[in-house]
C-alpha cells in the first residue's frame, strides 16, 4: 500500500496520514463578533529577529493601529495598538510559549471606542514602486502567518535582490485540527489574490502557484474562480498528506525542486509565503492597515462551540476559550498551534501572538499517553520522515549524549514535525529528542562563543600581569642602581674628604 | 684568473648552503608536539585549575601523554568530552554524564568589606573594584571557577544559578528510558 503511494506520488517524501477533525470548524463561517477585550497584552516579540522596541509611555491614549514599538535592525517587526485606549503598563508578562517564562509586553486598556489612527489611503496600489510596497508591509509589521513568524518584508525585499521567478503561496494547512486558512480562502479569496499580485509586485516575481490540499475542495474552488483572469496566477490541490505545508514538500511536490540543505528557498529564485500573509499584505497596502487582528481556530474535544474566530492581537487565551464554552475540567491539554507542532501551554492566561493559528482544548481521551516500550527497529519513522532521516538512528545517539554523531546523521535538517512520534509504535517520544538536541547544540554554541572570550580576556590578564611584573622588576632594578650610584657617591665623597683630611694634616 | 674562479666558486657555494640552509629551516623545523596544541586549542583557556593541573597547556600535556581523563575538565562540559574522544579516537560513554547547571558568582553587598582578594585571583577580570570599596561580578564575564569564592575572608560570594530568560529555554531531556 505504501508502495503504490510512493508511486503515485514520486515526488512525496514519507508524511503521515493523520486523523483531520477539521470539519466541526471548516463549515462555520469565520466569527466576528468575539467582543472587545478590557486588556490588551501586546508582547513587543512577536517575530523572527529583534524584539521591538517599546515608544509609548505608560498613561499615553493611543488610536486603533497606532504604532507602539518600533522594528530595531534589519529582522524584526514592527507592533501596533490593536484598540484605542490606554497603555496602563509595560512589564513582563507570561509569553505564549511551553515554558510561560515572561516576555516583555505592552498592557492596554480599550476604551471601547475602536477608532482608527487616519490610515494613508492609495489611489491605484497596483501602481505602487515595489520598493513602496515592501516599505508598507514593513511598517504593517506583517510577518510569515503560517507559524514561522519571519518578517515578510525582508523576504520581498530579498526576492528583488535574488531574481525570483517563482512566489509559492502555501495553502496547505496540512495540521489537524486547523482551519483558519481554510476558511479565510474560502470567504476572502479576491483579497487574497489582491496580496498575491501585491507581493509579485514588490518582489518583482512573474509567477505564483497557490497550493492547496485537496481536503479543502471549497477552498480551492474559491480561489480558482477569485485568480481568474489572471494568467500570472495558477491555483494547484496537492495531495493532503501532513506535511504537505512544510514548504520544501510542498515545493518538491510542485515543482520538483529541491531546496539544497543549508540554503534558502531564495537560491534556487522561489520565495515561500502562507496565505493568511497574502491576506495581511492584501490589508497592510490597500487598506493602510497594520497587522492587528488575526484568524484562530479554536478546537478539541474539550471545546463546547469549536470555531474559527477573528481576534485581535493580545486577546488572552483564557478569554477566547471561555467564549467558545471550553469545560477547563475537561482540558487535559492546551496546545498552541496544531496537535503536531504545536506547544502544550502550562496557562491559558496568556495572549495571542501573531504566530497563533490554533488553540486546542484536548481531554483526556485525546491524549493517551502510553507507556514508553524500547525501540524495536521496525523503520516505521524512516518511512514517515519528510526529510529522509534516520530518526531512530538520531535517537538512539541522542539518549548517550553524543551530539556530534547525531549532527553527522543529519539532525540539523529536522523540521520538528513530528511525523515519527506520531508512527512509532513503542511510542518513543522521538520528536521530543530532537528538539531537545536542538537546543542543547545551541547551547554549545553559545558555550563555545563565551569560551572564546574567556581565552581572550585570560590571555589579557595573563599579558597584563606580566608587563606589570616586568615593570616592577625594572622597578626595583632602577632602586638598586640608584641605591649604588648614591653608596659609589658616599664612598667617593668620603674617600676625597680623608684625602683632603691627609693633605691638611 | 685564479681570483675570479675562486671568487665564482665561493659565491656558487654561499649559494648552495644558504639554500639548503633555508629548506632545512622551513621542512625540518623542530616543533611542539602537535597533539598538545591542537587539545590545547579545545581547552576553555581560563586556567581556572579545577581539573588539578596549573592551567590548561599543563592539562593538555597530560591528557596527550594519556596520564590524564578526557572528562577532567568541568567548565568544557559534555561538549569537550566528545571533542577530545574524538581527537585522541577513545570510545567514551556519555549516557550519565550530565553537564553542570552553569554558575556565575554574586557579590552580597551587605558584608563585602572591599578586601581585593578576589579579583585578584580571578582568571578572567570579572570582578570590578577597589581597595575598601564594594566590589561587583560581571556576570558575562564570570566562568563560574569559585576561585573567588574560596579566597573571600567574609563569605560575601556567593555561586548563583544563571536565571532563564525565554531566549535560552531549551527543550529538557526526555525522562524516558526507551
Amino acid at each position: 500500500m505504501k508502495m503504490l503511494s510512493v508511486l503515485e506520488h514520486p515526488r512525496l517524501r514519507g508524511g503521515v496520514h493523520a486523523e483531520e477533525h477539521k470539519t466541526a470548524t471548516a463549515t462555520l463561517p469565520i466569527n466576528l463578533q468575539f467582543p472587545l477585550p478590557k486588556k490588551l497584552y501586546i508582547p513587543v516579540q512577536q517575530h523572527v529577529g529583534k524584539p521591538a522596541e517599546p515608544l509609548v509611555k505608560v498613561g499615553e491614549q493611543v488610536l486603533k493601529g497606532q504604532l507602539l514599538a518600533y522594528s530595531q535592525g534589519t529582522i524584526s517587526a514592527p507592533i501596533h495598538a490593536p484598540s484605542s485606549g490606554t497603555i496602563i503598563d509595560v512589564l513582563d508578562y507570561p509569553a505564549p510559549h511551553p515554558s510561560a517564562l515572561p516576555i516583555r509586553t505592552i498592557i492596554l486598556e480599550t476604551d471601547g471606542r475602536e477608532q482608527w489612527i487616519k490610515t494613508p489611503a492609495v489611489a491605484d496600489p497596483f501602481q505602487l514602486d515595489a520598493e513602496e510596497i515592501c516599505l508598507r508591509v514593513g511598517a504593517a509589521g506583517v510577518v510569515g502567518l503560517g507559524g514561522a513568524v519571519f518578517p515578510s518584508a525582508v523576504k520581498l525585499n530579498l526576492g528583488r535582490k535574488n531574481s525570483i521567478h517563482t512566489l509559492l503561496i502555501n495553502g496547505g494547512e496540512c495540521e489537524p485540527y486547523l482551519t483558519c486558512d481554510d476558511r479565510l480562502m474560502q470567504e476572502r479569496s479576491e483579497q487574497i489574490i489582491s496580496g498575491v499580485r501585491l507581493m509579485l509586485r514588490g518582489m518583482h516575481g512573474n509567477r505564483a502557484i497557490i497550493g492547496i490540499e485537496d481536503n479543502k475542495p471549497a477552498a480551492f474552488a474559491a480561489m480558482q474562480t477569485a485568480s481568474q483572469g489572471f494568467a500570472e496566477i495558477e491555483v494547484v490541490q496537492v495531495p493532503a498528506r501532513y506535511p504537505m505545508g512544510w514548504d520544501r514538500q510542498m515545493l518538491r511536490y510542485l515543482t520538483g525542486w529541491e531546496i539544497p540543505a543549508d540554503g534558502r528557498a531564495t537560491d534556487i529564485g522561489v520565495v515561500i509565503h502562507n496565505v493568511a500573509t497574502a491576506y495581511a499584505v492584501y490589508k497592510a497596502v490597500i487598506l493602510g492597515q497594520p497587522l492587528i487582528s488575526r484568524v484562530v481556530t479554536v478546537a478539541g474535544s474539550a471545546v463546547g462551540k469549536p470555531q474559527n474566530i477573528e481576534v485581535l492581537i493580545g486577546t488572552l487565551i483564557s478569554e477566547l476559550l471561555d467564549f467558545c464554552q471550553a469545560d477547563s475540567q475537561q482540558t487535559a491539554r492546551l496546545i498552541i498551534g496544531g496537535p503536531m507542532m504545536g506547544d502544550a501551554l502550562p496557562l491559558s492566561e496568556v495572549p495571542v501572538v501573531k504566530a497563533c493559528n490554533g488553540i486546542l482544548a484536548l481531554s483526556h481521551q485525546d491524549i493517551a499517553e502510553p507507556e514508553v516500550q524500547p525501540c524495536i527497529r521496525c523503520s516505521q519513522c524512516v518511512e514517515a520522515c519528510p526529510v529522509g532521516l534516520l530518526p531512530l538512528e538520531m535517537a538512539s545517539r541522542i539518549r548517550v549524549n553524543q551530539l556530534e554523531a547525531a549532527v553527522d546523521l543529519g539532525l540539523k535538517d529536522c523540521i520538528n514535525c513530528g511525523s515519527c512520534s506520531y508512527v512509532c509504535p513503542s511510542n518513543i517520544p522521538l520528536v521530543h529528542y530532537f528538539k531537545f538536541a536542538s537546543g542543547e547544540l545551541f547551547k554549545r554554541q553559545r558555550q563555545a562563543h563565551k569560551a572564546e572570550q574567556t581565552k581572550r580576556l585570560a590571555e589579557d590578564r595573563q599579558q597584563r600581569m606580566a608587563r606589570i611584573r616586568q615593570e616592577a622588576d625594572l622597578e626595583a632594578q632602577r632602586t638598586m642602581e640608584a641605591r649604588a650610584a648614591r653608596a659609589r657617591e658616599l664612598e667617593a665623597a668620603t674617600a676625597t674628604a680623608a684625602n683632603s683630611a691627609h693633605e691638611v694634616n | 684568473m685564479y681570483i675570479f674562479s675562486a671568487i665564482l666558486i665561493l659565491t656558487a657555494m654561499g649559494w648552495l648552503f644558504g639554500l639548503s640552509l633555508g629548506i632545512a629551516s622551513k621542512y625540518l623545523k623542530v616543533e611542539n608536539d602537535p597533539l598538545v596544541e591542537r587539545i590545547e586549542a579545545l581547552m576553555p583557556g581560563s586556567q581556572c585549575g579545577q581539573c588539578g593541573f596549573p592551567g590548561c597547556r599543563p592539562a593538555a600535556e597530560a591528557l596527550a601523554s594519556g596520564s590524564a581523563p578526557v572528562n577532567l575538565c568541568p567548565p568544557g562540559g559534555n561538549l569537550l568530552i566528545e571533542q577530545l574522544a574524538n581527537l585522541l579516537g577513545m570510545a567514551v560513554d556519555l549516557s550519565q554524564s550530565e553537564d553542570e547547571e552553569p554558575l556565575v558568582a554574586r557579590v552580597s553587598e551587605a558584608t563585602c568589606t572591599g578586601c581585593t582578594r578576589c579579583f585578584k585571583v580571578c582568571p578572567t577580570d570579572a570582578i570590578v573594584g577597589a581597595p575598601k570599596q564594594i566590589h561587583a561580578v560581571v556576570a558575562d564575564a564570570c566562568i563560574g571557577c569559585k576561585k573567588c569564592v574560596a579566597v573571600c575572608p567574609t563569605e560575601c560570594l556567593q555561586m548563583h544559578p544563571v536565571s532563564v530568560t525565554l531566549r535560552d529555554w531549551r527543550w529538557p531531556k526526555p525522562l524516558a528510558n526507551a
